[in-house]
């Protein structure tokens, strides 16, 4: 984990051991160049890196790859998610060479949401490679300077190549083999599906650690400031993979109407302050939609209160 | 068919089933290159189907990496995910997609770790499909190919092992 494979200020940040923040942005429904920046404005500033997503939650938006470069081009420093949704292999490894000509370095390699939960249910599922094979896909571009079919790429890319983990589903006890599984791929950062369940996470740290993974790879959890009681019964029954437990659900119910938000960012403030204790975690991923009023609070307040002597 | 599903949970009885099977088809090898693959897969291609239909649901991917996965089919998975699971793994252990249904690879892994020989196998990287050998003999495809369709340098092996 020495070797610094891009030019790019977020592997470079990571590597420095300095505590890492990652915010995520959804590209707008729009052909305007202006509505990415927008979109991007508020948690650019506090960002080491922006998450861009690529068709979040079966939705369709603006191209991750498009959004990225926009954003890139303006000075941000981008992670371009890909999913393994709605592309086969021939149409993946082209596109992750187009990334590597425009300068995307960070490359999330994702499964992706279903179909069904999005604004197309009548789609065709693709999922030509599924996560692990995309990120060995890259790997082998990049490494070894081919595709797939063994055919040379003449100048390959340079990536940092990531994958995602959720601790906080099952099975349990194969999350963090199927993370070193990834990391045998190629994958050299993780960031973690919303974290409402510290005791799940230093569990899972804890098996990572007894292997060693987090001395292998970079390991950014997820975070996300919850609006009220509704919004955490939306997100825990229709948003897939995220769980909240009940305690903080009641919460929020117990808080007047007027209180809620600010209650919604307490808990994630002290979510953030018991997962910088956790051995072996190098950032955060806020990921806030809709709310990036609340998120930059919050990350303001997290500085403020100096969570972590690497912040 | 309750008999089907019970037999599915008893991962070590099929994984031994499995090799046994597989190691009469490598005996057979020469016997198979004589007559042809293409004949020798017509022959197979149905009590294929049948067989392994009714035990593992079956949906001829023509590459059966049921002792890498538990001994459960990772077709069955609606993403087809090869590798483990997704992210969207409900809470109790169902499936994203279909939330009548327990999550392929909880199963899987579940299974996994009460196989003795090829238990460990689940930590395997697994190749992306080759489109062009669905519907055909998984076995038979298993001896013409040799697994001679990805590149050298696709890693599969990562020496993790169960506790």
């Amino acid at each position: 984990m020495t070797e610094n494979r891009t030019s790019g200020r977020f592997e470079a940040a990571l590597r420095s051991g300095k505590f890492v923040i990652t915010a995520e942005v959804t590209p707008p429904d729009s052909a305007n160049p202006q509505d990415v920046l927008a979109a991007a404005s508020k948690l650019g500033k506090f960002a080491d890196a922006l998450n861009v997503t690529d068709g979040s939650g079966a939705n369709c938006h603006i191209s991750s790859v498009a959004a990225c470069t926009i954003l890139s081009q303006a000075g941000y420093e981008v992670i371009f998610q890909m999913s393994c949704r709605d592309r086969n292999r021939i149409a993946m490894q082209g596109e992750l060479l187009g990334a590597g000509a425009l300068g995307l370095h960070n490359v999330l390699c994702l499964t992706g949401d279903d179909v069904t939960v999005g604004d197309h249910p009548q789609a065709k599922r693709v999922f030509d490679l599924d996560s692990t094979q995309l990120i060995q896909t890259a790997r082998i571009m990049r490494d070894d300077g081919i595709f797939l079919s063994g055919r040379k790429i003449s100048s390959p890319p340079k990536f940092f190549l990531g994958g995602a983990d959720n601790p906080f589903v099952e099975p349990f006890d194969f999350r963090p083999l199927r993370l070193a599984k990834k990391i045998e791929a190629g994958a050299e950062f993780f960031q973690t599906q919303y974290c409402f369940d510290v005791e799940r996470l230093r569990a899972h740290m804890k098996k990572v650690r007894d292997l060693g993974l987090h001395e292998k790879s970079f390991i950014l959890i997820g975070v996300g400031p919850l609006r009220s009681e509704k919004t955490a019964e939306y997100m825990r029954t229709k948003v897939p993979g995220v769980y909240i437990r009940d305690e903080i659900v009641e919460r929020l119910r117990k808080t007047p109407t007027e209180g809620k938000r600010v209650e919604g960012k307490r808990i994630c403030v002290e979510i953030i302050q018991q997962v910088v204790e956790i051995e072996g975690v190098a950032g955060i991923h806020v990921m806030a939609h809709k709310q990036e009023d609340a998120a930059v609070e919050i990350i303001e307040e997290i500085q403020a209160l100096k969570v972590s002597k690497k912040l | 068919m309750r008999f089907f599903k019970r037999l599915r949970d008893k991962p070590y009885l099929l994984e031994v089933t499995y090799k046994f099977t597989e190691a009469i088809f490598a005996r057979l090898h020469p016997l198979i290159k004589r007559l042809g693959y293409g004949r020798a897969d017509k022959l197979m291609r149905i009590p294929e189907k049948i067989g392994k239909g009714a035990v593992f649901d079956c949906q001829m991917c023509g590459q059966c990496t049921l002792h890498f996965t538990g001994m459960t089919c990772p077709m069955g998975c609606p993403k087809n995910l090869r590798n483990g699971p997704c992210g969207g793994v409900r809470q109790g252990g169902f499936c994203e997609v279909d939330a009548t249904m327990k999550c392929v690879w909880v199963e899987a892994y579940e299974r996994s770790t009460k196989m003795k020989i090829c238990g460990d196998g689940i930590f395997n990287i697994q190749p992306p499909l080759n489109q062009r050998l669905a519907n055909k003999s998984a076995f038979i495809n298993l001896l013409s190919l040799q697994g001679a369709d990805m590149p050298e340098t696709w890693k599969t092996e990562t020496g993790l092992r169960h506790d």
